[in-house]
């Protein structure tokens, strides 16, 4: 097990030298011009001679390769430079909302994991019947469902007309205080909406995946020997149905990301997605260019953290694969 | 033959539960499909002949008939400066499936080329291609067409570009993986030992296998496309405001909905919704027309 993760996390370093790259010869690629962005108005009006000054001491005249690899000294030691629009260290910038979006997704995430679960074994418990049915249209028709809209039609109901949850935020208007109620009240409108977002996957998997082993040799079987039904599907089907569901669970790492990045923005939820939308409208490179690193590593785990899965739940499968 | 005879009349009989079952589950199979089909027109038929057809101006602004609920002279009600929401939303699926075609077509050139350079030459060179594509599929789509979009600043192509860039990845392992089977088969052999040249081999023997695989591939990217085009478009970083997409009319609703009126918000998401569905639907159906003894996966 410590040898696969040692193999991924060894994996993991050309990718991210090839991701930083890449982000650096867009940017290149790209009309954005630094200086430019640095002076802001001021370029406007400023002499050639000042902005060659400001284009030396910024280092942006040198090639390609040397500020990416001056990027990349600084960022493994911790210093991934200012955030020009937030006007903020960008390693702070990300320190300060990271949690929150780690808490807003993985409290989705085990929603959708284990409601997910529990409506897709159901719903392959009698295939074609009408409870199946419906649950596979809603899931489709979920799956077609941009997050956002479903999020400013979830605030519409709960907070504008029914006013039983807060509409956004992290915490109420004028209050200063981040208590654990508040937080967890506001928290539940943006995690229902990201798990709901996340369900149609997890349901239609399941479902694909225990309906398949419902009719696999062992669970027949189980079947002949007079098991009660419901240990056939829990102990038997549910068990060997849920593999092929935890290879691509770490696939799921990407679509959670952007999700949350839709239902942060619709919710303001203090996450990375302000930061993000902010950094893209603005422009601020060296924000944009570590959160698209943050993403990466945050897939790559997730593709790790599958691995793994597949190997505890697996016995057949080894871990030096 | 008589024997024959025997074993189909008994098979004829006997599961007369099962084979009811069946046929019941294959016509409401043959209805969704025509129900796809039907929307699918709908929407070519409404997004091609509306603008020309019906003279009215979709940026008309009416402030005496602003924020009107659905009624008979405004099915979708009317927006915050009292522009018609059916004629909106009509405009705004018109940018929207023309962003997400375009986008698609885009991607599924750059899928197949990649995929079918890295069957055809294999070795080092398939792998080193195969390794980027697993590289580019390490950042999450959204994330990389913001980045794209922020540092070429918003606008159609960017947004056009940033959505083809980052889903032509599937349909290169789709077609890679396709060209790979296809050259293992018998008539391909026989075809190289019969002295056709690779050309021909590549154009006579293999294109016409792989062609309806990117097709379906593409077709399938189209509701993908749209999604990602909106989604941009919501956070700010696609379609410039005024110009109608689904996505700039449900990031225009949000102060209405704040007001109280559902009616902006709701309306462009069934018009990504309904469109999605249906073309999933009719792909699906082509799919078992392509792969009849692959189970019928899951879309999207």
């Amino acid at each position: 097990m410590a040898r696969m993760t040692a193999r991924r996390a060894l994996f993991a370093v050309p990718v991210l030298l090839a991701v930083t790259f890449g982000v650096f010869a867009v940017a290149e690629a790209s009309p954005f011009d630094p200086v430019k962005a640095y002076a802001g108005t001021a370029g406007l009006t400023a002499s050639q001679e000042n902005l060659d000054q400001l284009r030396a001491n910024l280092g942006v005249d040198q090639p390609l390769v040397t500020r990416w690899w001056e990027w990349l000294t600084h960022a493994v030691s911790g210093d991934l430079g200012d955030s020009a629009v937030l006007r903020q260290p960008v390693a702070q910038v990300i320190g300060e909302r990271l949690g929150w979006s780690v808490l807003l997704a993985s409290v989705a995430f085990a929603v959708a994991v284990l409601l997910g679960t529990a409506l897709g074994v159901l719903a392959a418990r009698r295939q074609g019947g009408w409870f199946d049915r419906g649950i596979t249209s809603l899931a489709y028709t979920l799956e077609a469902a941009p997050p956002f809209w479903l999020g400013l039609l979830a605030m519409w109901l709960f907070a504008l007309k029914l006013g039983v949850l807060p509409a956004g935020g992290l915490t109420d208007t004028g209050s200063s205080v981040v208590s654990f109620d508040q937080v967890a009240r506001h928290l539940v409108l943006p995690a229902a909406v990201l798990a709901v977002s996340q369900l149609p996957w997890f349901v239609l998997y399941v479902r694909q995946g225990v309906a398949d082993a419902l009719e696999e040799d062992p669970v027949r079987g189980a079947r002949a020997r007079g098991l009660a039904a419901r240990t056939v599907l829990l102990g038997h089907a549910l068990r060997s149905g849920l593999l092929p569901v935890l290879t691509l669970i770490g696939s799921r790492v990407p679509e959670l990301i952007t999700g949350a990045l839709l239902v942060e923005t619709v919710f303001s939820w203090p996450g990375i997605a302000a930061a993000t939308v902010q950094a893209a409208t603005s422009v601020d490179f060296p924000l944009l260019a570590a959160l698209t690193v943050l993403a990466t590593i945050a897939v790559l785990l997730g593709n790790l953290l599958s691995d793994l899965l597949y190997g505890l739940a697996d016995p057949r499968v080894g871990f030096d694969g | 033959m008589a024997e024959t005879t025997k074993t189909a009349d008994s098979a004829k009989t006997a599961p007369v539960a099962w084979r009811r079952a069946g046929v019941e589950r294959r016509s409401t199979r043959a209805w969704r499909v025509r129900g796809s089909a039907v929307i699918v027109a709908l929407v070519v038929l409404a997004v091609l002949l509306v603008p020309p057809l019906v003279q009215l101006d979709e940026q008309a602004v009416d402030l005496a008939a602003k924020l009107q609920p659905p009624s008979l002279a405004h099915p979708f009600g009317t927006d915050d400066v009292g522009r018609d929401l059916l004629l909106r939303c009509v405009y705004g699926l018109r940018v929207s499936l023309l962003v997400g075609v375009v986008a698609a077509v885009v991607a599924t050139v750059i899928g197949t080329a990649v995929g079918a350079a890295a069957a055809a030459s294999g070795g080092w060179f398939d792998r080193v291609v195969m390794r980027l594509v697993d590289l580019f599929s390490s950042v999450p789509h959204l994330l990389l067409g913001i980045f794209i979009v922020a540092m070429f600043s918003p606008g159609v192509w960017p947004v056009v570009i940033s959505v083809a860039l980052t889903h032509w990845l599937s349909t290169a392992r789709i077609v890679r993986s396709e060209v790979l089977s296809l050259r293992s088969r018998p008539y391909v052999d026989a075809a190289i030992s019969g002295g056709a040249s690779r050309w021909r081999v590549a154009v006579r023997h293999l294109l016409p296998g792989v062609l309806p695989q990117a097709g379906l591939a593409a077709v399938l990217m189209v509701p993908h496309a749209i999604w990602h085009e909106s989604a941009l478009s919501f956070l700010g970083l696609g379609l410039p405001t005024h110009q109608a997409s689904l996505g700039t009319l449900v990031q225009a609703a949000r102060g209405s909905l704040l007001a109280g009126d559902w009616w902006p918000t709701l309306f462009p998401g069934l018009f990504i919704i309904v469109p999605t569905l249906a073309i999933a639907g009719l792909a699906g159906a082509w799919r078992e027309r392509l792969n009849p003894r692959r189970r019928s996966e899951l879309m999207l």
